[in-house]
Formats: structure tokens, sequence, C-alpha cells
């Protein structure tokens, strides 16, 4: 047993390593095919043309009406998610009962869990057909539709995690304000969102990240045409959905469109990447303050 | 006088109004979930029938079923599960019990929460450049769970950790005191008590799993397979790409077998959930 004892415990540190390969192996694989296909498209057309036509026969590589579709749809989704995210979270932490917070938080959770496919489908064929009793001039595809119901599909991260946030502020903090003649509204709005914005802001960032990574929704409901617009009435591709695009088909390795695909997959890895760390670093200070 | 009245019952009337819109965006999100669930059982429920949880795809859509997908999703869970869980384990034991203090482990948590937040996609390619391309898996089964089964290891690892935390330190010690190594005293005494957290965090993470799509088509797995998979180098598909296959395509019938394709996956998430909600429960009454 003695033996055994230094064995199990290094078998056990390369299994704690096997995580740091598989983030080497991401940068490796994205970094390698991302240098080939720079190598034939320079950087600058890549990153700052406005016309993505890597399938024509005379192709463009300008990333950015990919990068503008994936913002447009994110931003609709965020100004679903953050606005309703945070009322339901100071509802749950300010006003709600403890009995009613134990059921929603499940149901929430719930919300959270369905896969994403499921709510392309509900995009498609509910949102936007609904949408379209409003806004005639709303295309099949669009920004909209998948817009807001990925701005669902963010909501329970963004409410979990700011009531998570507003339950960890001080409960002296908000007798204060009680004492002092307050109302509800005016505690959190004065004293529970102040005291508990850096973990708010925390969400919201991560559900950003959320939202410029999810791909099957905008791959179902938001079309396959590269536009650099504002529009959210008609069909955008974002750099998600233009990876499926191109999977669907039978890409031959070592081509150039083969490529494009890890050179947009390495903008999306470095943009989440720096969204995540902005979360965690917004986080840490947050931690130092009640401590 | 009658002024500050006033506005107190100003604010007070603010008040309610706010727990009215705060309690009606709840109600507008439960009602979202609500729409969801009934549209998808209108589209698709009358479509499920034996014939149609057996069959094959088809060209026509009223004789298409879903077995190949029901089967890739079971086989690529099953493989997923072998391949992620005892990794999965071992880094949150070593994490927990061993490399606590070490510069070591401190780099590989960060590591975990940065790869934790990784858009699923991005693990497709790299499963596309490395389980297919460069070690020849192809577009196989096994392909498919080895992605899966990276995407699911920073979940099993951060909720086995948690389960770790959750045993008392005394447990520990007291069987340090009886002489118990390192080892047998984190197989032994951790473990068991561990034991149902980690289950649950276990298949949570793999009810995810089940629920993925983009990762599955970037490597390449929405290819017509008219069959079950027989082995880990079988092409294959799974329920989630099956319905997303059915839903590209402009004719509503197809669309109908898309939405009971999703309800069947949904019933499978369901039955998983509840089976991780029992296991904890049952095992939590059996320490007690």
């Amino acid at each position: 047993m003695k033996y055994l004892e230094p064995i199990l415990e290094h078998g056990l540190l390369a299994c704690a390593l096997l995580s740091v390969g598989t983030t080497i192996g991401i940068v490796g694989v994205l970094a390698f095919e991302t240098a080939a296909f720079l190598r034939e498209v320079p950087i600058t057309d890549f990153l700052f043309g406005t016309e993505w036509t890597p399938l024509f026969a005379t192709p463009r590589f300008g990333v950015l009406p990919l990068v503008s579709g994936t913002l447009l749809v994110s931003t609709i989704a965020m100004l679903v998610a953050v606005p309703m995210g945070l009322l339901i979270a100071l509802f749950l932490s300010e006003y709600a009962p403890q009995q009613l917070r134990r059921i929603v938080k499940p149901v929430l959770e719930i919300l959270a869990g369905v896969p994403t496919v499921v709510y392309g489908y509900f995009a498609l064929l509910f949102v936007t057909p609904l949408l379209r009793g409003f806004i005639p001039q709303l295309s099949a595809f669009n920004a909209l539709g998948p817009g807001i119901v990925m701005g669902l599909m963010i909501l329970p991260l963004i409410a979990s995690l700011s009531e998570d946030a507003m339950r960890s502020v001080p409960r002296g903090l908000r007798e204060g304000s009680f004492a002092l003649g307050a109302t509800r509204l005016q505690t959190s709005v004065r004293v529970v969102v102040p005291a508990a914005f850096s973990g708010i802001t925390a969400a919201t960032i991560l559900g950003v990240s959320r939202a410029v990574g999810e791909t099957m929704i905008v791959a179902i409901a938001a079309g396959q045409q590269p536009r650099f617009t504002a529009n959210p009435l008609v069909p955008v591709e974002t750099m998600t959905a233009y990876i499926v695009q191109v999977s669907l088909g039978d890409t031959p390795q070592g081509t150039l469109e083969y490529r494009t695909i890890f050179a947009v997959g390495m903008l999306l890895f470095l943009g989440t990447l720096g969204l995540n760390l902005a979360s965690q670093w917004v986080r840490s200070r947050y931690r130092e303050e009640y401590s | 006088m009658t002024g500050a009245s006033a506005a107190i019952a100003r604010r007070r009337r603010l008040d309610i109004v706010f727990q009215a819109t705060a309690a009606g965006a709840l109600i507008v999100a439960l009602a979202a979930l609500a729409a969801l669930v009934v549209d998808i059982w209108a589209g698709g429920a009358h479509r499920l029938s034996y014939d149609f949880l057996t069959g094959f795809p088809s060209r026509r859509a009223d004789q298409s079923g879903i077995w190949h997908a029901i089967t890739g999703t079971i086989f690529v869970m099953g493989l997923t599960a072998v391949l992620a869980v005892p990794v999965g384990v071992g880094a949150a034991i070593y994490l927990e019990e061993y490399g606590t203090r070490r510069a070591l482990a401190r780099i590989i948590e960060i590591n975990i929460a940065n790869l934790a937040a990784v858009p699923s996609i991005v693990y497709g390619l790299l499963g596309l450049g490395l389980f297919v391309r460069a070690m020849g898996m192809g577009r196989s089964v096994l392909a498919g769970a080895a992605t899966l089964a990276l995407l699911a290891l920073p979940v099993v690892i951060l909720s086995t950790r948690e389960a770790l935390r959750a045993v008392p330190s005394s447990i520990r010690e007291a069987s340090y005191a009886l002489g118990a190594t390192k080892w047998q005293t984190i197989w032994h005494q951790v473990l068991p008590m561990a034991m149902p957290g980690i289950l649950t965090g276990v298949i949570l993470a793999l009810s995810r799993s089940v629920g993925e799509t983009a990762p599955l088509i970037t490597i390449g797995a929405l290819t017509y397979v008219p069959f079950a998979p027989d082995s880990i180098w079988s092409p294959f598909t799974v329920l989630p790409i099956q319905a997303f296959n059915w839903l590209s395509r402009p004719q509503a019938a197809f669309h109908e077998n898309a939405a009971a394709a999703m309800l069947v996956l949904l019933a499978i998430l369901l039955l998983m959930n509840a089976t991780a909600i029992w296991l904890r429960d049952r095992q939590q009454q059996g320490l007690r």
C-alpha cells in the first residue's frame, strides 16, 4: 500500500492536468489553422473587411458582417435578459416569501436546462410568427426573434447569479435603510443594487459571453446571410452560425474554406475568454469588499 | 405636513407598482416556459407512436422514426460518462485532497474556471481538429463522446469538488488517527460520503451533454445515418441533431417530426434530472 500512494497521487495529478491539456489543445488547434488561414488572407482584410463571401467564386474574407450579426443578436438578448433578470432577482431576494422562492428557483433552472435546439424551434415557429403579426415586414429569418428567445435562455443565469449577489448583501444595510423610513423599492434601488453591483455586473458580462457563444438558436432562426447591418428585421449570420453552416457541408480538410471556421472560432474564443476574465476580475474585487 | 404625507403615499404606491412589475417579469418568464412546452407538445405529440420511436429516417416525413437517434444518444452519453467521470472525479480528488496549497493546483483551478465558460462550439472545433482529423477517429461515436467528455469535464470537476468539500474534515482526521493512509482515507471514508453529491453532479453534467448539438455538428455528426450505431467506430447521430436536421427543412411535416424528437429528448432529460434528485434523497436518508 505504501508504494501505491505516490503512484495514485501522480495518476490523479494527470487527470487534473488533462484540463490544462484541453486548453492547450483548443489554443493549439485554433492557432495552427488560423495561422495557415492568415498566410493566405491578410489580417487587416479579415478583421476590417465588410464583406464575408468565402463560398463565392471570388471569395471575400471580411469578418465584420459575422461580428455585427453576433453583436446584434446578443444586444437584443441582453435587452431582454438584463432588465427581466434583475427584476426577477430583486423580486426573489427583496419581495417574495421564502416558499415562493423555493418553488421558483428550480423552475428557472429548468428554463436554463432546456436544450438550445428546442429554443431554436421556439424562435423559428412560435416567436417569429407571433412577431410578424405586429411587424409585417419581419423576415421569416431575422435577428429579433432569436434575440428575444436567447434573452429568455440567458435570463435564468443573470437572475440566479444576481440574486446570489443581492442575498449576500449584509442584512444590516437593509435594516439601516428601513430604519430611516425608506420603502422596499428605495432600499432595493439605492442600497441593495449598489452594494451588489459588482456581482450583478459579473453576471451580466457572463450573460454576454453566453450570448456570443450561443449557436443553435441563431443557426436555426436567424438565417445564414452574412450582412453588415444593425437592422433586426432581416436575416443575418453570426460567427457561430457560420461555423455550423460550413460544418453541414462536407468541406475537405486543408482548404481555405475549412480554415475559415477555425479563424472565426479563434475570434470567438478570444472574445469570450476576454469576457470571462473580465467577469472574474469584477467578482474578485467584489469579494474583497466584504471580507 | 400634508406635502410630506403625500410624498410618503406616493413612495408607497411606487413600491407597490414596482413589486407588481417585478412579479410581472417573473410571470412573463414562466409564461414563456409554459408557451415553449405547449408549443412543442402541440407541434409533435400526435407523431409519437411505436413506429416513430422504433423507425429510421425516411425521405417521407410520416414514415420517419428516431430509433437511430435514440440509440445514438444513449451510446454517446454512455461513452461520454465512461471517459469523463473517472478523469473528472480523479482531477477533483487531486485538487481537493492533495494539491490544495500548490501553485500548480492554483493554475489548474483558474484554467478549469475558464474552460467552463468556453462556448461549446469551440469544443467542437477542438474535436474536429484533434479527434476527427489529427487522431484519425473519423466522424465516429468515439470522436463525438471524446468531444462531449472534454466539454463535461469542467462541470464534473467543479461539482465533485463541492461534494468533497462537504465531507467534514473530522472524518479524515479520525481515519488518519486509526492509521489509515491518505488514499485509504479517500477511498473508504471520503468518497462514499461524497458519493450522492458526486452522482448528482455527474448526472446533471451528462444531461447537459445530451442536449448539446453544436459541437457534434462541428465534428460532422449530421449525416444521413439510417441505422443504430453498433461500435465506437460507427457513424452516428443524436436526438438534438436529428431534430435540427428536420427543423432546417421547409416542409411543415418535418417540423412535426422535429417537435416529436424534442419531446423524446425532453423526456430523457426529465428522467435524468429526476434520477439525480431521487439518488440524492435516497443516499442522504441512508447516511442518517
